[in-house]
C-alpha cells in the first residue's frame, strides 16, 4: 500500500454514533485524518515528472500538509488525498519537475 | 473541631490546600490577590506539594488548569471580575472538555467605572459556560463550597467545573471563624480524583476538544445538560454528605430560613443574605411575616426548591445585586422564567442594590418589607423593577 498512511489508512473506518446513547461522554478523538480526506478542496494538482527528480525531497520538507512521502524506489509521490494543492512544491523544486496543473472533475 | 480565624480569600486558600489540589495556575486582581498569595506561601513553607503556574493572564491561567485537568491533575484557580472576563473563551473549553476543575470567583463589578467593590454581575455574565455556579454567603461557605466542588465536579455522572463564589471585601477581606475538619477526615469525604479520561495515558494517544460536525456536535451539548441535571441529585448527596461528616448541611440547593409561615420572603445570593436574615429576625419582631430563601447554587438552577416555595408564599422579593442591561436583575429574570409554566404566581418584585459595592443594610430591608406588605395588600405591583439606592 503506497500511501501516506499505508495499510492504517485503507483499514480506517469512520466513526459513526447512531443514538446520543452511543456518543462518548466527551468529545475526544472523534475522526482521524485517516478517514477525513481534505485533498478535495483544491483547484490544482501537482504532477511529478521522475525523470526530472533528483531525489533532493527539497518538496517532501516544504509540503505543509504534509502530503508528500518517499517511496521505496527514492523518488517521491503526493498522496491525493490529503493535497490541497497549494503549489508550494512546484514553486521550490529546483529542477521544475512538479507542475501544477488543473483538475478537472 | 479546629477552628481558625481567617478571611474569606484565607478560607479559599486552605481549602484548596486541604483539598489536595495539584495544580495552580493563576494571576493576581484585586480582591483575589490574597487567595494565590496565600497557596503561594503554602508551597513555600513546604506545607502543601502544588505545582504553581504563574501566568501572564486570566485567560493563560484557565488554559494551564485546562491542560492540567485533562493530564488527570486536580486544578484550581482564582480570579475577580475583568480577569474572569478574560477567562471566558476558556470557561467554555473547560465544560466543553468535561473538566471538574474548580475556581474561586470574588465578585466585583466590572468597569467601567472602574470599581473593585462586591457585584454579582461578572459571574452572571458567565452563565452560560456550564459551569456549576455556588454562591457563598461567608467565610465558612467559601471554605466548605470549595471542599465540596471538587467532590462534585469530580463525581463519575457530572465531571463539569464549578465556581465558587465570595463577595469582595465583604467576605473576600473579612476575618471570621471558620471551622476546619481535620485533614484525613477530609480526605475520606475527598478522596484522589479519578479522571474520565488523561492525556498521560500514552499508549492510548487521544485528541482533546477534536472537531465536530454539525452531524454531532449537537449531542455533546445534550450530553453537557444531562450532566448539569445529574448534578442537581449529586449536589444534594455531597451536601448531606458533608453534613454528616462535619456538621454543615448543604443538601439544600436554596437554604430557607423562617419560611414555613411567611407571607413574603427575600430571595438572593451571596453575603447580602447574612444581612436578609439578621433583618428577618427583626421584622418578625415586628410583626412582619417575613422569610429568607438564600440561592445557594445558581448551575443548576434549583427549579423544584423554587416552585415548591413560590407555592407557599404571596409574594418573593428579588434582591439582586446584579443587572442585565435592557431586561432586569438576572437571579429575578430567571425565578420568574421558571415559575411561569407552574401554578405557583406570587406577586414578584425585583430590587436592584448594592451595585458596585453600595452598603446593603437592614433599614434598606426593612423599607423593602414596608413596601413589599402595601403590594400584597393591593394585590398589585408598583412598578417591577425598583433601582432601590438610585439618588432621586
Amino acid at each position: 500500500m503506497n500511501t501516506l498512511f499505508g495499510e492504517k489508512k485503507a483499514k480506517a473506518e469512520r466513526l459513526v454514533f447512531k443514538s446520543v446513547d452511543e456518543y462518548p461522554e466527551v468529545p475526544l478523538t472523534l475522526g482521524t485524518t485517516l478517514v477525513n480526506f481534505t485533498g478535495d478542496w483544491r483547484t490544482f494538482i501537482p504532477v511529478i515528472d521522475e525523470s526530472k527528480c533528483i531525489k533532493c525531497y527539497i518538496c517532501w520538507k516544504f509540503c505543509p500538509e504534509p502530503s508528500i512521502y518517499i517511496k521505496e524506489d527514492g523518488y517521491v509521490a503526493v498522496d491525493y488525498d490529503y493535497c490541497k494543492g497549494c503549489g508550494i512544491c512546484a514553486n521550490e523544486c529546483p529542477t521544475k519537475a512538479i507542475t501544477m496543473v488543473r483538475e478537472e472533475k | 473541631m479546629p477552628k481558625k480565624v481567617v478571611s474569606g480569600n484565607y478560607a479559599a486558600a486552605y481549602a484548596a490546600k486541604h483539598a489536595r489540589v495539584e495544580v495552580v495556575a493563576a494571576y493576581p486582581i484585586t480582591p483575589q490577590t490574597s487567595i494565590i498569595e496565600k497557596i503561594a506561601e503554602f508551597i513555600a513553607n513546604g506545607e502543601a506539594n502544588i505545582q504553581y503556574v504563574p501566568v501572564e493572564s486570566e485567560h493563560s491561567a484557565m488554559a494551564a488548569c485546562i491542560g492540567a485537568s485533562a493530564a488527570g491533575a486536580r486544578a484550581f484557580t482564582a480570579t475577580s471580575a475583568q480577569g474572569l472576563a478574560l477567562m471566558h473563551e476558556m470557561l467554555h473549553w473547560a465544560s466543553g472538555a468535561r473538566l471538574p476543575i474548580v475556581m474561586v470567583d470574588v465578585n466585583r463589578a466590572m468597569a467601567p467605572p472602574w470599581s473593585v467593590w462586591d457585584d454579582q454581575t461578572d459571574s452572571l455574565a458567565q452563565r452560560d459556560t456550564g459551569w456549576m455556579q455556588f454562591y457563598a454567603e461567608n467565610n465558612q461557605e467559601v471554605y466548605d463550597g470549595v471542599l465540596m466542588a471538587f467532590k462534585v465536579a469530580e463525581h463519575r455522572k457530572v465531571n463539569l467545573p464549578v465556581m465558587i463564589i465570595e463577595s469582595a471585601f465583604i467576605l473576600s477581606h473579612t476575618y471570621d471563624i471558620v471551622d476546619m475538619p481535620p485533614q484525613e477526615e477530609i480526605d475520606e469525604f475527598l478522596p484522589p480524583r479519578e479522571p474520565l479520561y488523561t492525556l498521560t495515558d500514552f499508549d492510548n494517544p487521544i485528541a482533546v476538544g477534536a472537531l465536530a460536525t454539525p452531524a454531532d456536535y449537537y449531542e455533546f451539548r445534550y450530553k453537557i445538560e444531562k450532566a448539569m441535571e445529574e448534578a442537581r441529585k449529586v449536589i444534594k448527596e455531597v451536601g448531606k454528605e458533608f453534613g454528616e461528616r462535619f456538621g454543615r448541611d448543604y443538601s439544600q440547593m436554596i437554604e430557607l430560613y423562617k419560611t414555613e409561615d411567611a407571607e413574603f420572603v427575600f430571595m438572593g445570593m451571596g453575603s447580602l443574605m447574612g444581612t436578609v436574615k439578621e433583618a428577618v429576625d427583626l421584622l418578625r419582631k415586628e410583626g412582619y411575616k417575613v422569610g429568607a430563601a438564600k440561592v445557594r447554587w445558581f448551575r443548576p438552577f434549583p427549579k423544584e426548591e423554587l416552585y415548591e416555595l413560590a407555592k407557599n408564599v404571596d409574594g418573593i422579593a428579588v434582591l439582586d445585586r446584579n443587572f442585565s442591561f435592557g431586561q432586569e436583575g438576572i437571579l429575578f429574570n430567571e425565578a420568574k422564567g421558571v415559575l411561569y409554566n407552574t401554578d405557583a404566581k406570587p406577586i414578584m418584585k425585583n430590587y436592584i442594590v448594592g451595585l458596585g459595592g453600595r452598603d446593603f443594610t437592614v433599614n434598606d430591608i426593612r423599607a423593602i418589607a414596608k413596601n413589599m406588605k402595601e403590594i400584597i395588600e393591593k394585590g398589585k405591583l408598583d412598578r417591577e423593577i425598583e433601582w432601590y439606592h438610585l439618588k432621586r
